[in-house]
């Protein structure tokens, strides 16, 4: 994505383009629920100064062709996240412990999908 | 070139839309940002189908065999009747969403007005267009806002802007027998009852972008009449325009 500093104004006077500035507009994760009754999902992110103004992108960026029916924006900053580095040992653990995938189970055809 | 009044509305309609859709179209790749570029874009291809809903209608009414396309793209500058404002150039990108303001601020109460129209067909295309315009207007008002109540340089640029605009302001105000014509059959509202409205939005819009707006009411026309196009379109057709001229009936 692109921020407004490092871009050039197709301007109609040339406008000196001074040193870029070391704010820029904030990065917002959008969501976005497809159909009544679905939950959620994250579709991707963008710039936006506010988030009004993050919808109105969302809705031009990600919607439009009628995928969704509700956007949620959230600044990408107020997104706690579980860091790469501790993947072993908040994920490892789970490998080894077959006992806790239900795979031992026949599953009778006339239940259908599960 | 016919003289049917409701021939010469439907292609001022169109040609206000295929016009100022081309001009959004050429910022496809160049807006400042990735965002602005992608909403420039589906605003264009708002207006581009816009078009096609009124052309489409000309083309009918004039019974010549004239579709859509070939209005268009075998016209030349003294045929279109859209407004001098959505022909100037593109600017800046506060330019060109000052234009848009401008222009959008008519549009939507022209359309609202036009849902009543008579014609159901008319009324039809109104409607939904008038969807998609007042997303535009929603828009263009708040980037207005935005840049104008911004940065000192942000502000300077639209104030710019908009003493360069305003001048082709009254042209979508002012009537003419094509209007009278209209008016009397029940189609669309006399251009003139638009201005009271259209200037409370503007003002509020304007206000609380720290704009002033120009005290001078001149204003420029030629443009829905035909009868004198600024230098623009001309040059703006050989770009639209140059497929069909160059491959004349070319298809996919």
């Amino acid at each position: 994505m692109s921020s407004p500093e490092s871009s050039e104004y197709k301007g109609t006077e040339a406008a000196p383009h001074g040193k870029a500035r070391s704010t820029e507009w904030p990065l917002w994760e959008i969501f976005i629920r497809g159909q009544h009754g679905l939950s959620h999902r994250h579709v991707g992110s963008l710039h936006a100064a506010d988030a009004e103004m993050a919808i109105k992108n969302a809705r031009d960026v990600y919607t439009r062709r009628n995928e969704g029916v509700s956007i949620w924006a959230v600044e990408a900053s107020a997104i706690a996240a579980s860091s790469p580095e501790e993947k072993g040992a908040l994920y490892e653990p789970a490998n080894d412990k077959v006992y806790r995938h239900p795979t031992f189970f026949d599953i009778p055809d006339e239940v259908g999908a599960m | 070139m016919s003289t049917d009044p409701k021939f010469e509305f439907l292609c001022r309609m169109g040609d206000n839309a295929l016009v100022l859709g081309h001009r959004v179209s050429e910022w496809c790749g160049t807006a400042p940002v990735l965002e602005e570029d992608i909403a420039l874009a589906n605003m264009a291809l708002d207006l581009i189908g816009q078009t096609q809903l009124w052309l489409g209608m000309a083309g009918e009414v004039e019974g010549a065999g004239r579709d859509a396309d070939k209005l268009a793209f075998h016209r030349d500058v003294w045929d279109f009747r859209n407004v001098l404002l959505v022909e100037q150039p593109n600017g800046d990108f506060g330019q060109t969403m000052m234009r848009q303001f401008l222009f959008d601020a008519w549009h939507l109460a022209q359309l609202t007005a036009l849902i009543d129209s008579s014609d159901k067909e008319i009324a039809a295309i109104a409607e939904k267009s008038a969807k998609e315009v007042t997303y535009h207007l929603e828009r263009s008002s708040d980037t207005v806002i935005g840049l104008g109540d911004g940065t000192e340089e942000s502000h300077r640029r639209m104030q710019a802007a908009l003493d360069l605009l305003w001048p082709y302001v009254g042209e979508m105000f002012l009537g003419d027998d094509v209007d009278a014509a209209m008016k009397d059959a029940g189609i669309a509202p006399d251009p003139a009852i638009l201005r009271a409205g259209y200037d409370q939005l503007v003002g509020d819009t304007l206000a609380a972008a720290t704009l002033t707006k120009p005290e001078d009411d001149f204003a420029h026309r030629g443009g829905k009449s035909g009868a004198r196009h600024s230098e623009h379109l001309g040059h703006m057709l050989t770009q639209m325009q140059w497929l069909q001229r160059a491959y004349p009936d070319a298809t996919w």
